[in-house]
């Protein structure tokens, strides 16, 4: 595929469904901070009622998430920054999408490992899930390792939709990428505190499971 | 300002200077100690050295190459890094630079000597995107379409493009990694399209920017709407043509 069409797909992927499955995300575990650990069992089983759910996965989270993840590594080593010579806004944004890209990319790995692939491996169940939560998060590297990884997706996520709006020709004079700006950057903020106090509310001992369960988690942790 | 006003003041400028024997030479580094005068700039500085060619340590070395032409800012020939920026050593006044001052060749550039660089790149990728409007033929074709005056006067700005790569030195994703055109033919395509006549094979150089090397490569850092020394809206073209282009796609797919 010619490199027009592959990074036009890279970008549009990064929204449609990556940016909404973020979102879906974010409002998943804002449940456990909503309606506690039975509200984030809710917001679970909920999930796991869809229709056709391995093909949604696949087709709307899998697929997606890997032609972006290997794609965005080729764009993001072929940069060669210059932030010391131009020390602007913009150009900080630039390194740090790719820096956020690269720590998301790392993190996917870990986190579907330690969720949904001890899940289809038949460790856990889906109302296990805060539990697990709560055995990993309630370890401090792990904790500020998981704080890390969802700031970094959160600006990946809002600085991507800046960037798509400027790639497909939805912004184009200064003026409305100034406004777009401050639309983003605010939507960053909003994702990553939303992400950051779920992360808070599973170290809660609400979400405690059974301590033979924590066990066998912070072994795989 | 008057020739016989630059007489030497007793002060003095420093000058740090990157410079390569030959293309595939080791780039290495010669200091060297001006008197300074009013009004002097990189260029003149370098001229100084030209006539008296001793660096710091008292060393007779061989001068320092580098090119120039206009001296004004318009032909873009003298582009070098100066303290750590790309721009026009002829624009450069040695009253607005910190010192030491640091002079180095645009190394996104293939580097023919010091200060020399080949842009030749630049100007293949205005022949990749047919930067010209082709009006001859075997008959007169007579007056071309009128061009809105409102549109004349942004469509300038644009056309003061003078391929001095500044903007190609500036973007992170114009590398040996990449083979991407850069700002300056992209915003040139904008130009030729919003010509009346140019317009005519908008999309021959569309296409060309949906090439592998072509749009795609720009990653929004926007140094080069920054950097460029005419002042072009750069990112602007780019975004301008990213809604060409991304409509041009949809209009082939759906055979429009």
């Amino acid at each position: 595929m010619k490199g027009f069409y592959s990074r036009k797909l890279h970008s549009l992927l990064g929204i449609i469904p990556l940016g909404l499955f973020i979102l879906e995300h974010m409002l998943t575990n804002f449940s456990a901070v909503e309606g506690g650990s039975q509200g984030f069992k809710d917001s679970v089983a909920f999930l796991n009622s869809l229709p056709l759910l391995l093909v949604l996965e696949i087709v709307g989270i899998y697929l997606p998430l890997l032609y972006h993840g290997v794609y965005g590594m080729y764009i993001a080593f072929q940069a060669k920054p210059n932030n010391g010579s131009y020390a602007t806004e913009r150009n900080l944004r630039y390194l740090l999408q790719r820096i956020t890209g690269v720590i998301v990319f790392v993190f996917v790995f870990w986190h579907v490992y330690e969720t949904r692939i001890q899940l289809a491996l038949g460790k856990v169940t889906h109302d296990e899930m805060g539990s697990v939560m709560h055995g990993i998060l309630t370890q401090p590297i792990f904790f500020i390792l998981y704080a890390i990884a969802v700031v970094s997706a959160s600006f990946h996520f809002a600085n991507g939709l800046w960037s798509f709006l400027v790639s497909w020709g939805i912004t184009v004079g200064p003026r409305s990428q100034r406004v777009s700006s401050y639309v983003c950057m605010t939507l960053f903020v909003i994702v990553s505190v939303m992400f950051v106090w779920s992360l808070f509310t599973f170290r809660t001992e609400e979400f405690a499971g059974a301590t033979a369960l924590l066990q066998n988690i912070r072994m795989i942790g | 300002m008057a020739m016989a006003e630059t007489k030497a003041t007793g002060k003095k400028v420093k000058f740090i200077i990157t410079r390569q024997d030959g293309p595939e030479t080791k780039p290495y580094t010669e200091e060297f100690e001006l008197d300074y005068r009013p009004g002097m700039n990189v260029i003149s500085s370098l001229m100084e050295i030209q006539r008296n060619p001793v660096n710091t340590k008292g060393e007779h070395i061989t001068p320092v190459c580098w090119e120039s032409n206009c001296l004004e800012e318009v032909c873009g020939a003298c582009s070098m890094v100066i303290n750590g920026k790309p721009r026009q050593a002829c624009a450069a006044l040695i009253d607005n630079l910190e010192q030491p001052v640091r002079i180095e060749p645009m190394r996104t550039f293939p580097v023919v000597r010091d200060l020399v660089i080949d842009r030749s790149r630049m100007f293949n990728a205005l022949k990749r995107v047919k930067a010209w409007i082709p009006i001859d033929g075997t008959y007169d074709l007579g007056p071309g379409p009128r061009m809105a005056e409102k549109k004349r006067q942004w469509a300038y700005e644009l056309s003061k493009c003078m391929t001095c790569g500044v903007c190609l030195e500036a973007c992170p994703n114009v590398n040996e990694k990449t083979d991407f055109i850069g700002p300056a033919p992209i915003s040139q395509v904008r130009l030729f399209n919003a010509h009346p006549t140019g317009e005519m094979n908008a999309e021959e150089r569309l296409e060309a920017l949906m090439e592998d090397g072509g749009i795609e490569g720009c990653g929004n850092s926007q140094n080069c709407v920054r950097a460029c020394p005419k002042g072009i809206p750069l990112t602007t073209s780019i975004a301008e043509m990213n809604k060409a282009t991304t409509k041009h796609m949809f209009k082939r797919w759906l055979g429009m």
